[in-house]
């Protein structure tokens, strides 16, 4: 009786996730190239083949490494910074909460593409807003510096933004989780003597821990699979390759040299990975007593 | 991971029950040759599309004339997303053109997908077929077929700062070696100029290094191309143009980066005093900070006098292999493509005709073209006609290997024999 219920949404998740999972595996089992997809070609099964290559090639497991390392640190930023807005926003009064969630709401809508190229054009080498202000105030060896030119500062950069584009998401599911909390609770610790940290520490961070396992999942999923900030602002992974992520390299090595049975690969690859994410998630969430 | 598990193994499952296999589009070509009805046409737009329009617009209304019941209907794409127009086109007959203009350097990619037909009775049959450059039309054969007609050529040589080379006195570069400390005598006289602009990104300025050092970018052995930037000659034209890309001429930080255009920018700007243009590049530099305070030479070779082979880029138009009006599809591109309207493509948007009279003719009348006209007859090469350079290309193969010497992560040696590696591996699948 329970699968009559849950047979529409079977349906078209089997439709909408299934069968393209079906494909992108079928895919990745193939030497599959544009000759191939146009039948001039003949198929040719490689079994493991494209998995193998993925695997045996350094440059993917330093790419591997670097998507790793910049999801973590957008990851940690993005909530850093989001959620010391939210706490702001709950301590300041209407007016100035209001322009902090504006300025929040617009880095939030602004499309990746066009708030990357801004970002781009503020730290422009020779005519950045930001090289000029800091040559102005005193740091001339910063006129002409180029942001994109070194890996960690291209990096950086690019952290800088997608935490500007993010955060607000952060900041406004904590905002509404601490304005939640009942005031009595806090209000009965504080009777009790609590100091303010103390009460944070044991009374807001415990309530608001399903939401915090929420927004970091999420933002680990966004980060991991981050394409376009990359892709425009170190123009296609930067200096020789060395500001790749995962998706961008799967884009150039695969997909734009037509080589669609390795970027299949590569995208099966991420997906094992994004899932064994979300079953740890769903552990996590399930030991905490959180009803699913 | 159990969900995992199962997932895949119910997938592996599937497989094997079923034996499937990835779509396929099966074979693309037409049976048909109809001699009415709408005729499509796939351009490509360009920065300043107006002249060029203006020229299409009389060609199409002049074919539309001389075939009753025939329309031609023109799009013009985007340069940056021609491949995956081209690859849809490919795989779905219906979305593709008849005819089309594409860049000669995709044409084996292309050929090997099935995309066009071969041309080449059709060319010999053609009146004006007979004067079309033969350096420039090896630029559309594949195994010695014909897929297409040169509609022109983009040749690049180069440009320098008249004022900036009169003031410090100094003479444009004889030979190849002489730019390297041209570029940094310039920029340690003046440092706000860049001695000469090029780009790590900038491959079609860096293989006349390599060519006029006796390298090449692979070799065919036994049908299959085997790369040879890892060869000693490569090695010495590398090293030769990553010279350039240091902060005594070109700074990595700013230059590593840049590709052709880029790379024109800058001088255009004012802000470098040489850099490698080309004739395509000449009506931009003549709208900027540099006009009429430079001149261009062909690029010098390795001997005082001689010329670095340059790289003969260009655009071809070609039939679809998949169109169901043949016989009007290569009239069209025999009208488009003629003598005719390649005088009146040169005029209106400056592109170098495909044929050797008209290319004397304009080094003749236009001594501005001279320096281009003179590299193409000296000889120009070409990147290896195979789909795998395709690959290469978009997986950025040479301009990482320049980038990892300009940057200083790696020695040329290192670079190159990893280039020469990944190479292979884009030829042998």
């Amino acid at each position: 009786m329970a699968f009559a219920y849950l047979a529409p949404t079977l349906l078209v998740l089997a439709g909408l996730l299934g069968y393209p999972i079906y494909q992108l595996v079928l895919i990745s089992l193939y030497d599959y190239n544009q000759e191939q997809v146009s039948g001039n070609a003949p198929l040719n099964f490689l079994g493991l083949g494209n998995y193998q290559k993925l695997l045996s090639d350094k440059q993917f497991w330093t790419v591997l490494a670097q998507t790793v390392g910049f999801a973590a640190v957008c990851v940690a930023g993005t909530l850093l910074v989001g959620t010391a807005l939210a706490v702001l926003a709950t301590r300041v009064r209407a007016v100035p909460r209001t322009l902090l969630f504006l300025a929040a709401l617009g880095a939030w809508a602004t499309p990746a593409v066009a708030g990357s190229t801004i970002w781009l054009f503020l730290f422009d080498a020779n005519f950045g807003l930001v090289n000029e202000v800091l040559s102005g105030i005193g740091l001339h060896g910063m006129a002409g510096f180029s942001w994109t030119y070194g890996q960690w500062t291209a990096f950086g950069l690019v952290a800088a933004q997608v935490i500007w584009c993010s955060f607000p998401f952060v900041m406004v599911t904590l905002y509404a989780g601490i304005r939640a909390i009942p005031g009595e609770v806090v209000e009965a610790a504080a009777l009790d003597g609590a100091s303010t940290t103390r009460i944070a520490r044991s009374v807001i961070l415990p309530l608001l821990r399903p939401l915090l396992l929420v927004v970091t999942i999420q933002s680990i999923i966004w980060d991991f699979k981050i394409f376009t900030q990359i892709y425009v602002m170190t123009n296609g992974g930067g200096i020789a390759g060395r500001n790749l992520v995962l998706n961008v390299y799967a884009y150039q090595q695969a997909f734009a040299a037509s080589e669609y049975g390795l970027g299949a690969s590569i995208g099966v690859v991420t997906t094992v990975l994004l899932l064994a994410i979300t079953v740890v998630y769903l552990r996590v969430l399930k030991r905490s007593g959180e009803v699913l | 991971m159990r969900v995992v598990r199962v997932l895949l193994a119910a997938a592996v499952g599937a497989l094997a029950l079923a034996g499937c296999a990835p779509v396929q589009s099966g074979s693309t070509s037409s049976a048909k040759d109809e001699k009415s009805g709408q005729l499509k046409v796939w351009l490509f737009d360009e920065v300043n599309r107006g002249p060029k329009e203006e020229v299409v617009k009389q060609a199409v209304s002049e074919f539309q004339a001389a075939h009753a019941g025939v329309t031609v209907d023109v799009q013009y794409i985007q340069v940056s997303t021609r491949a995956e127009r081209f690859k849809a086109a490919f795989s779905d007959a219906k979305s593709a053109p008849d005819v089309a203009e594409f860049g000669n350097t995709d044409l084996a990619g292309y050929v090997a997908a099935g995309g066009f037909a071969d041309l080449g009775q059709d060319v010999a049959a053609w009146s004006d077929g007979k004067d079309l450059s033969p350096r420039v039309t090896d630029t559309a054969k594949v195994d010695g077929k014909t897929y297409g007609v040169p509609w022109y050529v983009g040749i690049r040589a180069l440009f320098y700062r008249t004022d900036v080379f009169a003031e410090l006195g100094i003479a444009p570069p004889a030979t190849l070696d002489d730019i390297a400390a041209t570029a940094r005598r310039i920029r340690a006289a003046k440092p706000d100029l860049l001695g000469i602009s090029v780009g790590g990104k900038y491959t079609y300025g860096m293989l006349p290094f390599l060519w006029a050092q006796g390298g090449d970018l692979a070799a065919q052995q036994g049908g299959k191309f085997k790369s040879t930037v890892d060869s000693a000659e490569a090695r010495a034209g590398i090293a030769k143009y990553t010279e350039l890309l240091r902060d005594d001429s070109c700074p990595p930080a700013q230059c590593a980066g840049n590709g052709g255009d880029a790379s024109v920018e800058a001088f255009r700007a004012g802000k470098a005093a040489m850099t490698i243009g080309g004739n395509f590049n000449r009506t931009a530099v003549d709208s900027s900070a540099a006009a009429g305070k430079y001149a261009i030479v062909p690029l010098p070779g390795k001997t005082a006098g001689s010329i670095a082979p340059a790289f003969a880029g260009g655009n071809l138009l070609g039939v679809t292999r998949s169109t169901d009006r043949r016989t009007l599809a290569v009239q069209f591109v025999e009208l488009l493509g003629g003598k005719q309207y390649q005088q009146k493509m040169y005029q209106a948007m400056g592109n170098l005709p495909t044929f050797t009279d008209l290319q004397n003719t304009v080094a003749a009348e236009k001594p501005v073209e001279k320096p281009f006209i003179d590299t193409l007859n000296a000889g120009t090469r070409f990147v290896p006609v195979t789909p795998g350079w395709a690959k290469v290309d978009a997986q950025g193969v040479l301009p990482t290997m320049l980038q990892q010497v300009a940057s200083g992560a790696q020695d040329v040696n290192t670079a190159t024999a990893a280039a020469a590696q990944q190479m292979n591996s884009a030829f042998g699948s």
